[in-house]
């Protein structure tokens, strides 16, 4: 009885600890006690736990520990800044796994005792959690380039993969109202797997932050299911802040791209732009680091736009670079981030805080935009579609009606950029194209390096 | 069990509201660290894989058991490790520069 009660308060302790923790990460200044009181939580909860009468041996869990520790510790502790997106598309992997594999030992645990409510919240345990596991991974393998990024896409695709879904589901609802028929729990959890691959393949990068917003909604989900089955009132917490998070961002993240969920997941996104493909050539001006630098040095305002491609050149501490020397010029540097840049909701803030960029610099989009009809110049770094000012006045273009960034509002815009190639979602960006455009091809680091050298080497000597 | 349901729906409504109303407050500009802290805390599916490890009631439920406990455990560690990390990086601006 005491045992019980003594996990019931862990539990209850840990609950409240979690909700505080979300509810402190909302400011930079309170954030880490979110994650101490967050933490504390986790520890009294696993603490009640390891009193549970069903326990009978430490044995495995101790070596589970350990295991679970050698892979999780390195992954956070060596993985750069960058490849946060991979590691998140990972752990959402993990935390479904665990949901999935926990709801299959329950199943053959206690196949003939399962209720019909028990039985259809294990069912969705096991759907969620292993095609989350699945596609988790595939959008890890995506973000780490060991799989193509660009969507793969075949005729029928949406045919075949609802049809696989809708047959998963329906063996699902026979399983709940016959739970005994233990032969095609294999099958469910088969289709779940194959149709997680399949759900993801057809995404490309671009539509990444929706897609891992989207995977730790459903990470979070199957956990809240596993607390159904379990009756644990804790995993049902958990699950369900974790599941809401993760909804939420995806519905910013959504809005951000002015798409809809299933435009996101059916729509692939890379398919419409073979019309596109066609454009012609057209004159741009592009120009040397010295003349950059000589019109940076002369501006009283600059606003840096940050994509994808300053991540993918590591350049964040040459920005840092080139934000302290324009800075200590007196010039009034913000950075202009757009709430998909990047490869997950808040990448480019996460890069640039660990380049020492000060956090009050970073400017969301709605805040920054009538900013820049007053700015010399608008830097962009890396950034392509979120910058296209064919979003708001060009109907035919797959990108109409998605918020932008008003760069082309700014006097002077510069665009850093490897080539002229269109970006992941393979549209010509025409602010390319505009008179008062400069174009700064190169590799994001070492043009930004150029940039700073110009910009120390003009400095008269202190 | 139909009390236990209604509990448990209870339960599961009441934390979804607390969680949309406490997650829209956090600023964009912590939204990976959110993911990765979320993410740490729906790790406490460890607490059941941790019963089913223990248990030893079949070959089946402590492979799969420890399996998820080397996963769960694997995000419990490294999301708040991570999550931590990344919140030391965000700095304001140093007086006087």
């Amino acid at each position: 009885m005491i045992e019980t009660y003594f996990i019931q308060f862990t539990y209850i302790a840990a609950a409240a600890a979690f909700v505080l923790s979300l509810k402190w990460l909302s400011h930079p200044t309170t954030a880490r006690r979110g994650v101490r009181v967050g933490e504390l939580g986790m520890l009294l909860a696993i603490v009640g736990t390891l009193v549970h009468h069903e326990i009978v041996s430490y044995q495995w869990i101790l070596v589970g520990f350990v295991l679970g520790s050698l892979i999780g510790l390195p992954l956070a502790v060596f993985m750069p800044m960058t490849h946060v997106p991979q590691r998140t598309a990972l752990s959402h992997a993990f935390g479904a796994l665990a949901a999935a594999l926990v709801g299959t030992a329950e199943y053959y645990l206690h196949t003939d005792k399962l209720t019909t409510f028990t039985m259809a919240a294990l069912s969705l345990e096991v759907i969620l959690g292993f095609l989350t596991t699945t596609g988790s991974l595939m959008a890890f393998g995506k973000l780490q380039d060991l799989l193509p990024s660009r969507p793969l896409v075949y005729r029928g695709q949406n045919v075949v993969n609802l049809s696989l879904f809708a047959v998963a589901v329906a063996t699902a609802v026979y399983l709940v109202l016959n739970p005994a028929r233990s032969e095609l729990f294999p099958v469910v959890a088969a289709l779940s797997l194959l149709f997680g691959v399949l759900l993801i393949i057809p995404i490309g990068g671009a539509d990444m932050p929706t897609v891992i917003s989207l995977l730790n909604s459903y990470a979070g989900l199957s956990a809240a299911a596993m607390g159904f089955v379990l009756d644990n009132k804790l995993l049902i917490v958990a699950g369900a802040l974790d599941g809401s998070s993760g909804f939420i961002l995806s519905v910013i993240m959504c809005r951000a791209m002015n798409r809809s969920f299933t435009n996101v997941l059916f729509g692939g996104f890379g398919q419409v732009q073979m019309a596109a493909g066609a454009a012609e050539q057209r004159p741009v001006r592009s120009a040397s680091p010295e003349e950059a630098a000589q019109i940076l040095e002369a501006a009283a305002s600059v606003i840096v736009v940050p994509g994808y491609g300053m991540a993918v050149a590591q350049a964040q501490h040459k920005v840092r670079e080139l934000y302290d020397l324009l800075t200590r010029r007196g010039v009034d540097v913000k950075f202009a981030i757009h709430p998909v840049a990047g490869r997950m909701p808040g990448h480019m803030n996460v890069l640039l805080a660990e380049a020492d960029i000060p956090y009050d610099r970073l400017t969301e989009m709605e805040e920054i935009n009538p900013d820049f009809p007053r700015t010399d110049v608008a830097l962009v770094i890396g950034a392509n579609d979120v910058t296209n000012p064919a979003a708001r006045h060009d109907q035919t273009s797959p990108i109409y009606g998605m918020p932008i960034l008003d760069v082309d509002k700014a006097r002077t815009v510069m665009v850093i950029k490897r080539s002229l190639s269109p970006g992941f979602a393979g549209i010509d960006n025409e602010l390319y194209y505009m008179d008062k455009t400069m174009m700064l091809f190169g590799d994001a680091k070492s043009f930004v390096g150029d940039l700073v050298k110009e910009l120390a080497g003009a400095r008269t000597p202190a | 069990m139909p009390s236990n349901l209604e509990s448990q729906l209870f339960v599961f409504l009441l934390a979804t509201f607390v969680g949309f109303e406490v997650i829209r407050r956090v600023s964009p500009l912590l939204h990976t660290p959110l993911m990765s802290l979320t993410n740490a805390i729906s790790a406490i599916s460890l607490v059941g894989s941790i019963v089913i490890a223990g248990a030893e009631k079949s070959q089946l439920s402590l492979i799969l058991g420890t399996i998820a406990v080397v996963c769960s455990t694997a995000n419990v560690v490294g999301g708040f490790v991570i999550t931590d990390r990344m919140l030391k990086m965000f700095k304001k601006r140093e007086p006087g520069k």
